[in-house]
């Protein structure tokens, strides 16, 4: 696009960003506060992944963006489209045919590769957020690693539920040391953080934060020994493509309670169907 | 039911800009409006889009606020996206807004004074009644004019200052910082603070500047003096190694002048809050200095307990581009986190219902 730089960014400000994430690979899960920039994209819509996406996405890149696990929903269109006109890079679909994934919300389910990158776009870095609204108490508490607090409130919700009531958005402890947000994934999305081959980058513009987890790290989800941490995804399989181990959306198809149950990841239920597989409601590719 | 795949995201969004389009043409039998009768006629909009949007451009302000349909935090935000990829040249000196030309200035602590009260163009003493003959149009009289006095306009403060019954200006403690550049931190300087609230939205800054007068975190304040006229915009660059003035800017200022009680080692003393924005925006500028002196409890002495003290509360909540978008992002699906709620919460249910039914 004339009148821009590759990706929108100016060279300037993806050398700052650039630098943010080479500090926060060395700080696994620690939270680097940057020079955040006005996008043309409204803040909470994805602006900290964009610039994440900007600031290390190359000419020879191919991008896939996701919001919801869905490559079709409109903001991932609208950010698709974005860098396909102000990068003209190739765009895809397809889990595997990428080398750069931003995501809102989810973890696509084909295991991600080394030579993969994946952007999360973060709301809210903070885990603390919840339970102590000052920023300066939250990094003195990180600062002197204090989680007791996100541990007395998975306690007390053991106590009030029998479980803790965390679906999305659920803490994890990132190489031991730091608590982090994984956005907010489903709880059911944050195994597949640990020991990742890919690397995973998140940005949050609005707050001003990127953190990251370098390839082939521990991301444990807090628990108790004796309530240990566990998922939970909706009890059917995919009425498309039959796959009784995604994550499933809900879909209302009637007034008089009927439901589809369907993969929220598109590409994944495409991926299933064209080899064949085919779901109660679904027909045969 | 056969299911069918929510596709065409794509078309929709084109189908919805030209839709949104059409929608802000309104009726074609209208004449369409002119940026340069934004500019002209809608002046204070224009204004208030180019304080919010941190970017002093009445041109680009009314672009912004015609394509907005008027949407005035739409323009500011039109207006920021445009300004965050602009090249600086160079930096300003401060602004001199002693020397400015002064078109209304008015104090509320002396009847006179040094360069006297100017009440200027204001709605003030207006009577609130609408004005039928505006909706055929009509061409006004020529108001009345003097000769301007020569001279500069001393702040009020520097009338009280030779006594020491007021605080002198803060000393300027090096470059200022830029929280368009470096993210913000706390302890936020007062620098940081006074460039959060220049940009910060009107209504937030009024709400908690009204809620100080309300008794949540009172600074008693006096209108020292609020000013709106034209400033210069003076740099030096490197290769000429003098200051040359690049232009004027349209500003308002307020400086309010607040009650102090003393503390160990000062003696009872005035203190002041400030407030500045482009154009004119007198309700900006005396919710900004109200908001500004408030924030500054804590240096003061004074208990920190109300919204308008907590300086990381203000700071990180006036910004009304941050804030719309957050709060509009509600509208993006959430429907994978929904869904796990709702797996939460029937499991959340099951087990509440078995034991209401367990119990006699």
């Amino acid at each position: 696009m004339s009148g821009y730089n590759f990706a929108y960014l100016d060279e300037q400000t993806k050398r700052m960003i650039r630098r943010a994430l080479l500090k926060a690979v060395a700080i696994p899960g620690h939270q680097i506060p940057f020079g955040s920039r006005e996008m043309p994209l409204p803040y909470g819509w994805g602006t900290g992944g964009i610039q994440v996406t900007a600031a290390v996405l190359g000419p020879d890149d191919t991008l896939k963006v996701i919001d919801q696990g869905a490559d079709d929903t409109t903001n991932a269109v609208s950010i698709r489209r974005f860098f396909a006109r102000t990068a003209g890079v190739a765009t895809t679909t397809h889990t595997a045919e990428a080398t750069i994934i931003q995501t809102r919300h989810r973890i696509p389910e084909l295991a991600l590769r080394e030579d993969q990158i994946l952007v999360y776009q973060v709301p809210q870095p903070e885990p603390l957020s919840k339970l102590e609204s000052s920023r300066a108490e939250t990094k003195r508490m990180h600062g002197l690693a204090e989680y007791g607090l996100m541990h007395v409130k998975l306690y007390e919700d053991i106590t009030r539920f029998g479980h803790v009531s965390i679906s999305y958005d659920y803490p994890v402890m990132v190489a031991g040391r730091y608590l982090m947000s994984p956005s907010p994934i489903p709880a059911f999305d944050n195994p597949k953080m640990d020991m990742m081959p890919a690397l995973q980058l998140f940005g949050a513009g609005r707050e001003q934060r990127i953190y990251a987890i370098p390839p082939y790290t521990r991301v444990v989800s807090l628990d108790f020994d004796d309530h240990p941490f566990r998922t939970t995804r909706a009890p059917h399989a995919c009425g498309l493509c039959g796959a009784s181990d995604s994550y499933l959306d809900e879909v209302v198809t009637d007034d008089r309670g009927g439901r589809l149950f369907v993969c929220s990841d598109t590409d994944h239920c495409e991926t299933r169907r064209a080899a064949g597989h085919v779901g109660a409601e679904g027909v045969a590719a | 039911m056969a299911y069918v795949a929510v596709k065409g995201g794509e078309r929709a969004i084109d189908n919805a800009h030209a839709w949104l389009a059409e929608d802000r043409r309104g009726d074609p039998a209208v004449a369409e409006i002119g940026t340069d009768q934004i500019r002209e006629q809608l002046g204070r909009a224009v204004d208030r889009v180019m304080a919010e949007g941190s970017l002093y451009d009445p041109d680009l302000a009314s672009l912004a606020v015609k394509q907005a349909q008027g949407d005035l935090i739409e323009a500011a935000f039109l207006v920021r996206a445009y300004r965050t990829t602009l090249p600086r040249f160079a930096a300003s000196a401060p602004l001199d807004t002693v020397g400015m030309a002064v078109r209304r200035r008015i104090s509320a602590v002396f009847k006179d004074m040094p360069g006297g009260q100017l009440l200027g163009p204001t709605y003030d003493y207006t009577h609130r009644l609408l004005d039928f003959a505006l909706e055929v149009g009509f061409t006004p009289q020529a108001p009345a004019e003097m000769p301007a006095e020569g001279g500069e306009m001393p702040h009020v403060h520097s009338i009280l200052g030779h006594e020491g019954l007021i605080e002198a200006d803060a000393s300027g403690g090096g470059e200022p910082g830029d929280i368009t550049r470096t993210p913000l931190s706390f302890p936020a300087g007062r620098d940081i603070r006074l460039q959060a609230l220049a940009r910060g939205d009107e209504g937030f800054l009024l709400a908690m500047g009204y809620s100080t007068q309300r008794g949540w975190g009172g600074t008693h304040p006096f209108v020292g003096e609020i000013r709106v006229g034209e400033a210069s915009v003076c740099i030096t660059p490197p290769e000429l190694g003098f200051e040359i003035d690049i232009g004027d800017i349209t500003v308002t200022e307020c400086q309010m002048v607040n009650q102090f009680q003393g503390s160990k080692t000062q003696p009872p003393q005035f203190t002041r809050g400030y407030g500045l924005c482009f154009g004119h925006g007198e309700r900006k500028a005396m919710a900004m200095a109200l908001v500004d002196r408030a924030m500054r409890a804590e240096e003061l002495g004074e208990t920190v307990s109300a919204p308008a003290q907590n300086v990381e509360f203000v700071l990180y909540h006036c910004d009304n581009i941050e804030a719309t978008g957050f709060v509009e992002h509600l509208k993006l699906p959430h429907y994978v986190d929904f869904q796990s709620e709702l797996e939460t919460i029937r499991r959340m249910r099951a087990d509440a219902l078995r034991e209401m039914e367990g119990t006699p």
